[in-house]
């Protein structure tokens, strides 16, 4: 980012590398299809709320994932639900990611041993790029895991294809 | 206000057979032992008359009375045959305020027990719960189907005591 | 073809129509969490609702015949979340009727104290999210806000913000922090004016009321047939509240009103009357938790916590009256260190059987109407 930094202090003219200026427009307005299914949920609606603002990081709730940029996945993923993760994570456009929220979505959570239900983990099913840990994690621990995203956005690029 | 042996004594009375026994050496709560398949007869006696006056049927469970023979077949798993399964209902009056307590076994092979859903529509969804996860079939419910789990779920029923884990659901893997 | 606005029909002879089946999915913005609804429609009018619940079951009673008595605690937690220590002061109390133990009176405070921070709390949630359903997103926020300086009282007390394992069978974990009682009376000062700051937003917005009054009324006695309970049941004219009318812990002891619905703004039980009964309801949980505070006692918290929980074999039902109706435990003991059954009696569960006759007649708009005013968590619903 320093090449783009030095520039603004000069004329209205900008040089940057292509992929540096898309990198920069792709973490700066994450809209978030806010997929809130338990208690990680609560944690999501208080770190949007004025306290903790998500707002500041450009990371508007939308309701439809066919205009949504990232999935928070913050919750138990059950096996009657996880069919229906794979279709709405399908339905979103190029390019996404996927924020796991949270112990049970990450690895099952305290329903690992005994949960017949329980999908143990939602990356059987989905490719994640950022765990957060925590049950539920504090609204601090998931303004981290964004921060952690964008990084992994500031390094893309576009001759080679993300996994 | 009338206490649990009271009400036997009435009920007794009033259906002969139908009720079994009292139980009250057993902590905290008695109650009484009903035929599965006359409940629901003995339930609109408790809501039509004036001097019992049940309207609300606080809870319904279904219960793996864990009381038959299990034994381990080739793989290891255990099988447990005979036995019961047993349905509590936890009764309760909002003008006289006493509460009552029942209970109906069925034998596990094939449980049977008559619906009280047309009685307090409560007992609707706690019936289907008790079909989905313990398998108790409810005669006359108006729609006894899967309420929790999936609607192809065929792996048997969870809260059983020898219930065991399908490895694969629909392509995912199940077991940690 | 004729258009009848009051009533909401249409009337003609010559066009054919068909009946069309819409489904608010699993993922909505207004369904609280993961509900899936069949709307069954006749053009805009709601024929049938068939809610399809499950998508949240984790297995909570299976888990307990696993766990010894105090495992069970942080699996109560997460049932209903946003109201976790009203979870565990039923649990505790229904193990503590079956070990027949009675726990200092410290402790008793104690836990009325935080049974009652967390109803304010509960109901903000309530209160904010049902705002933000029907349009007006700025009550939410400052919902959220009072919230929080709930949520830091808390964290001072146990070091968790939504999912505490604090109350114990016995007792609970920690005593109170030295500052504790002062910074909550301050809050009590500091949340009264707010009610009313509320109240000026969204209670007596004539938008609301439009919106509200009138909408999905719930006679009381199909009310009392179909088990509801709680701010439901109050809102629909009936004064039942368990902590006065089947007490529990010491709630004898404090002078509380039970408010309900009496129809002010449209019929008794429309959605207006179930929305004003918990904004009432946190004024007297403010009047119960200042009681509290003037008459606490000191003590030993931790003393009558037992080493090995082995109740004798027997059954108890127990039952609590949390903010969203009554909440009971079926717990059947066969004298070793594992429950043998447990069986939750939800109240979102049992309250949300009856979103078909509340809806019958009404817009697909009000069915968000309706559903936030019930005021359902589905970690309770499919535990």
């Amino acid at each position: 980012m320093g090449l783009l930094d030095k520039q603004f202090t000069d004329d209205n003219i900008v040089i940057a590398k292509v992929e540096d200026l898309l990198n920069w427009a792709r973490l700066s307005s994450l809209w978030q299809m806010g997929f809130g299914l338990a208690c990680c949920a609560i944690e999501m609606m208080a770190t949007s709320a004025s306290h903790y603002d998500f707002d500041r990081f450009g990371v508007i709730p939308r309701p439809s994932p066919r205009q949504s940029d990232v999935i928070i996945v913050s919750g138990t993923v059950t096996l009657k639900m996880a069919i229906r993760i794979k279709r709405l994570y399908e339905q979103m456009p190029d390019p996404k990611y996927v924020i796991s929220m949270g112990s049970c979505s990450n690895c099952g959570g305290p329903y690992w041993e005994h949960g017949y239900h329980v999908l143990k983990g939602v990356d059987r099913i989905i490719p994640v790029d950022v765990y957060v840990p925590g049950c539920p994690p504090r609204p601090e621990a998931l303004l981290e895991g964004l921060l952690k995203l964008q990084e992994k956005i500031r390094h893309e690029s576009l001759v080679k294809k993300s996994a | 206000m009338k206490t649990t042996e009271e009400i036997f004594n009435l009920l007794k009375d009033k259906f002969g057979e139908s009720i079994i026994e009292l139980k009250t050496d057993v902590p905290v709560e008695q109650f009484i032992i009903v035929n599965p398949l006359e409940i629901d007869k003995v339930c609109i006696f408790l809501t039509s008359n004036n001097e019992l006056a049940f309207d609300s049927l606080m809870n319904l469970s279904g219960v793996d009375d864990a009381n038959g023979e299990t034994k381990k077949d080739e793989e290891g798993n255990t099988q447990t045959t005979g036995g019961t399964l047993s349905v509590y209902y936890h009764l309760e009056s909002t003008s006289i305020r006493h509460k009552l307590v029942l209970k109906a076994s069925t034998p596990r092979e094939n449980p049977e027990v008559s619906s009280v859903a047309e009685i307090w529509r409560v007992a609707d969804w706690h019936e289907r719960e008790a079909y989905d996860l313990l398998g108790i079939k409810f005669l006359n419910h108006p729609d006894l189907r899967r309420i929790l789990m999936p609607y192809d779920w065929d792996a048997g029923y969870p809260l059983r005591k020898d219930y065991k884990n399908p490895e694969y659901y629909q392509g995912m893997k199940v077991p940690y | 073809m004729s258009l009848d606005i009051e009533n909401k029909t249409t009337t003609n002879e010559k066009l054919k129509t068909e009946e069309m089946i819409l489904n608010m999915g699993p993922q909505h913005p207004s369904t609280h969490g993961v509900l899936r609804l069949e709307l069954q429609l006749e053009g805009e009018l709601i024929v049938n609702v068939k809610p399809h619940i499950g998508y949240l079951h984790r297995c909570f009673e299976k888990h307990c015949e696993a766990m010894t008595y105090p495992q069970v605690i942080p699996y109560t937690d997460r049932m209903d979340y946003l109201a976790s220590m009203y979870n565990e002061f039923g649990y505790a109390i229904a193990v503590e009727k079956l070990l027949d133990i009675k726990v200092p009176e410290r402790v008793e405070y104690i836990r009325v104290i935080m049974g009652e921070l967390q109803r304010v709390a509960s109901h903000l949630v309530a209160l904010g999210t049902y705002g933000a359903d029907i349009g007006a997103v700025t009550p939410f926020l400052f919902c959220f806000r009072d919230r929080e300086k709930i949520l830091s009282l808390f964290e001072m007390t146990c070091g968790a913000r939504l999912l505490y394992n604090y109350i114990w069978v016995g007792g609970v974990s920690h005593d109170l922090h030295h500052d504790f009682l002062r910074l909550t009376k301050d809050f009590v000062d500091y949340f009264r004016p707010k009610i009313k700051e509320l109240n000026d937003l969204l209670t007596f917005n004539k938008i609301f009321i439009e919106r509200t009054a009138n909408v999905g009324i719930l006679p009381l006695d199909t009310a009392i047939n179909y088990g509801i309970t709680g701010p439901m049941l109050r809102a629909s004219g009936m004064k039942w509240d368990l902590r006065k009318d089947d007490p529990y812990s010491i709630y004898d002891k404090f002078d509380f009103d039970i408010p309900i619905g009496d129809g002010r703004m449209g019929t008794v039980g429309d959605s207006w009357d179930r929305y004003y009964v918990r904004v009432l309801e946190m004024e007297q949980s403010l009047k119960i938790i200042e009681q509290a505070i003037a008459q606490i006692p000191e003590g030993d918290v931790t003393s009558a916590i037992p080493k090995r929980i082995k109740p004798v074999v027997g059954q108890v039902y127990s039952r609590v009256e949390g903010p969203r109706g009554e909440l009971g435990y079926f717990i059947i003991s066969n004298g070793t260190v594992n429950p043998f059954r447990v069986k939750v009696r939800a109240p979102s569960f049992v309250n949300l059987a009856v979103i078909n006759e509340l809806c019958k007649g009404h817009l697909v708009a009000d069915v968000i109407t309706v559903l936030g005013s019930i005021d359902i968590v589905l970690g309770d619903v499919d535990r």
